[in-house]
């Protein structure tokens, strides 16, 4: 330790210098679906929570759309080379929006203290940590057991949201009062919550960053009905469909109205990936021969461009092409009802039924539940739908009551974050719908995702992926289905809202309106 | 004296329907598959043991099913709805934020479909067999078979869409800070579509129900009497058959005003109101316990109350009726 030599990574002091001049002022609406149930993001981390408070609170760094760090609370950081050392410079006159002023002392309860207690995603990523300290109020050091190269990607805002010491510390965090009126260092203030209408934030006119934010306030509307919100669209009340608020079929319609923009991009940290678990443990979805059939049985590209308007993206295995590490040297399944056939007699299938259970998420996925069906009866599967609403779907997957079940998930950047725990042994435990709910046992392939996440280099951890991919392609242990596509629909005149990995999340905060 | 006996007796009743109403709802809701453990979880995106653990003891779904339910019954003894895990308030509280809304919609719509609904049923009848009566019944039929929400959807479509004449969805115009007056008539101005949606098809079951009780009681003898006196045809109508015709009415009603908290669930999620039906059916697909129970709870003292007050109505209607009956 004591031959520490830093690398100093990016520091961009702010974004790029702007081909045009932004304008302030302005009030954004933008949809939020459905509710979020609370908004205080140390505590609860669904999607519509995320969205609103990405305004309110703030982590460490911010990603560009290709997962690149950027500065947040963290104005430079250095990582050792042995990579088990992160210090982080903060940025100088930061204050909470109850005006207490912000310092490490925050970052380190939040990491060590609140966020260790409440935050099941970023527990596994804290248990390589050895140490979290702060040397003194602007400086940050998380000290590791073991080198973990996606440690990196943790101090995203969802994954490390930094909250107030002095409201939080010493109390019942579910319970604080304080969580119906959240406090937070981001460029937005929570100002009110009409239940059930909409959520009202105000700009943070002591914002650390010079000229920042540019808009003067942003309504989430509520509105719980997909054609109402496409409605709300069409007449002007909204001016932004964050990813997935409206029906696929309503897209294009949207899209083609005069001064409306989309963009695909802003989902890069969560790379959404879609498939079928296919129960390993019994039925036969356990024969691997049956899985490669069903793969084959597949029509992937149709649903791709029928079922979800040609968004998306084929996925070729458990990494999203979006995600760091992918590799496309993988064995490819295309449609190719004949070669399922061959392999369904060689296994010797008796056509026992599969219960194949779809996502309670709408129209398009009772519409891709459908489409699966029709492709598995064509080559002699026998398809039992087993249709349940929310709640329902995650007993039945946490409990392994399916055979083939849909579900799509988010990686976070990195394989060792968001793709290696659907994989590993270690992550068969009942109870939860996120982790290795197929039942999966390779024990070969469990040590080289483990070595993987705890190499130094990355190119060193670039070979080991590699490897990892092209030899369970070949296994099949879940239908990878989609790299799913979630186009973010806005009035053009609404400009540089999705600029980074998160979009919408943390857009806000540099989206300016042209008059 | 006697009529505050039965209203006492009939609240005594009510209170004992209602704590039953409590219990057997308590079974069926956790009879559904699912806990909101698992639903909070789910929507974290990543969960463990530790926190499905931590979050069933804070829910107290930890304990024997039989204390969960003796609890919730003691709770529910001491008028104390309990406390929603999911939203951080107490059910009380996120029902009365809601009520008020659910209530002006469907109180207007209520009012709209009885008043509109008697009025036509009475015209159509004093006009049985013509071509105006036609037209009446058959709008009438047409309102009562076609879906509320295609009905709610199309008005959005033809009315704010198209014509832009009316909002299509929410309370109030958001972020625009009126007061007084002005803001009266922006509510009323987002109540329009959604209230004649819910009320076009209870107008026209009233509609349809006064016009055959009109039909049929005046075929009595009374009403023959009556016109052998030389009493007027509007006379008539308004003093012996529509006093007469009314009852059944009145008991349809009755039914209607029961539904005044929970039956509104597909319009307000049609014109995004903020009321308590879609409060109810989201906590359902959260399986937030403490919160259904508690929308059915109310639900249920409301279904009693308007009972004991259409049972009153009864008396004033047709004196004949005891309080008692």
């Amino acid at each position: 330790m004591t031959y520490l030599k830093a690398t100093t990574f990016l520091i961009a002091a702010a974004l790029a210098a702007p081909a045009l001049a932004q304008q302030d002022g302005g009030r954004l609406d933008i949809v939020v679906q459905p509710e979020p149930p609370g908004l205080m993001l140390g505590l609860v981390q669904n999607g519509p929570t995320q969205m609103v408070s990405g305004d309110i609170y703030e982590s460490l760094l911010r990603y560009t759309t290709d997962l690149e760090p950027q500065p947040s609370l963290a104005k430079s950081w250095t990582i050792s080379d042995d990579g088990l050392v992160y210090t982080f410079k903060l940025q100088d006159g930061v204050t909470w929006h109850d005006g207490e002023p912000f310092t490490a002392a925050d970052v380190v309860f939040s990491a060590d203290v609140f966020l260790r207690e409440t935050h099941a995603r970023l527990r596994s990523s804290l248990a390589y940590v050895q140490s979290i300290e702060a040397p003194d109020d602007t400086t940050v050091v998380f000290t590791l057991k073991e080198p973990f190269g996606p440690f990196i990607n943790a101090f995203e805002v969802g994954t490390m949201p930094i909250v107030p010491k002095h409201i939080y510390e010493g109390t019942d965090y579910a319970t604080n009062e304080m969580n119906a009126t959240p406090i937070g260092t981001g460029p937005f203030k929570f100002d009110k919550w009409e239940k059930g209408s909409y959520i009202h934030l105000v700009k943070n006119e002591d914002y650390y960053v010079e000229g920042l934010p540019h808009l003067d306030e942003i309504f989430y509307r509520v509105i719980p009905d997909a054609a109402a919100r496409a409605v709300a669209f069409e007449t002007g009340e909204v001016d932004v469909l964050p990813g997935g608020s409206v029906e696929n079929w309503d897209v294009p319609r949207l899209t083609e109205m005069e001064g409306v923009c989309s963009t695909g991009k802003g989902w890069e940290f969560f790379a959404p990936h879609a498939w079928m678990w296919l129960n390993n443990r019994e039925g036969p979805t356990s024969n691997k021969l049956f899985r490669q059939a069903v793969m084959y049985a597949l029509d992937r590209e149709f649903v791709k461009e029928v079922v979800w308007n040609g968004f998306g993206t084929v996925a070729t295995g458990p990494i999203s092409s979006k995600t760091n590490f992918y590799s496309d040297d993988v064995t490819i399944y295309d449609h190719n009802p004949d070669k399922a056939k061959e392999l369904l007699a060689e296994m010797g299938y008796d056509g026992e039924p599969v219960r194949v259970l779809p996502l309670p998420y709408g129209e398009t996925w009772q519409r891709w539940a459908e489409a699966v069906r029709q492709n598995l009866s064509e080559v002699g599967i026998n398809v039992e739908l087993d249709s349940t609403d929310v709640a329902g779907w995650n007993e039945k997957t946490s409990q392994w009551d399916y055979d083939m079940a849909f579900t799509y998930l988010y990686q976070y950047g990195d394989p060792a974050l968001g793709v290696s725990r659907n994989y590993v042994a270690s992550q068969i435990k009942k109870g939860s719908p996120w982790n290795n709910v197929e039942g999966y046992d390779n024990p070969a392939l469990d040590e080289k995702w483990n070595a993987a996440a705890t190499m130094v280099t990355p190119a060193e951890r670039e070979t080991a992926y590699a490897e990892i991919q092209k030899e369970i392609v070949d296994d099949v242990p879940v239908a990878w289905l989609l790299e799913l596509e979630f186009p973010t629909i806005y009035r053009c005149n609404v400009k540089d809202l999705v600029t980074t990995a998160i979009g919408v999340n943390d857009g806000p905060r540099g989206a300016w309106i042209e008059q | 004296m006697q009529i505050a006996i039965a209203i006492f007796s009939r609240l005594v009743k009510a209170a004992l329907t209602l704590l039953a109403i409590a219990v057997l709802n308590f079974f069926l809701v956790h009879a559904a598959p699912g806990d909101p453990a698992v639903v909070l979880a789910g929507e974290a995106g990543a969960a463990d043991e530790a926190m499905i653990e931590q979050l069933r003891e804070r829910f107290g779904l930890d304990q024997p099913f039989h204390v969960q339910l003796g609890k919730y019954v003691w709770g529910i003894v001491q008028f104390d709805l309990g406390y929603s895990f999911r939203q951080g308030a107490p059910v009380s509280q996120l029902i009365a934020e809601r009520l008020p809304a659910t209530l002006l919609l469907t109180m207007t719509a209520f009012g709209i479909s009885l008043a509109c609904g008697i009025a036509l049923g009475v015209a159509a009848a004093a006009r049985v067999g013509k071509a105006s009566d036609t037209m009446l019944t058959t709008l009438a039929l047409l309102f009562y078979a076609t879906p509320l929400y295609w009905l709610a959807l199309m008005a959005v479509l033809v009315f704010s869409v198209w014509l832009g004449w009316l909002p299509g969805f929410g309370y109030e115009t958001v972020g625009a800070n009126y007061t007084g007056l002005t803001r009266l008539l922006d509510i009323l101005k987002h109540l329009i579509l959604p209230a004649l949606t819910l009320g076009l098809f209870f107008m026209s079951v009233y509609m349809r129900m006064t016009r055959a009780s009109m039909l049929e009681v005046s075929q009595l003898d009374f009403v023959k009497t009556a016109r052998a006196k030389g009493l007027s045809g509007p006379a008539i109508r308004r003093r012996h058959i529509l006093r007469n015709a009314i009852l059944p009415v009145v008991t349809l009603a009755g039914l209607q005003a029961g539904q005044l908290v929970g039956g509104a669930v597909l319009t307000e999620t049609v014109f995004a109101w903020p009321g308590i039906g879609r409060l109810m059916f989201e906590s359902l697909a959260a399986r937030d316990y403490n919160t259904i129970l508690g929308v059915f709870i109310v639900s249920a003292a409301m279904v009693i109350l308007f009972n004991i007050i259409t049972d009153l109505v009864y008396r004033i209607v047709d004196p004949r009726i005891g309080a008692t009956a």
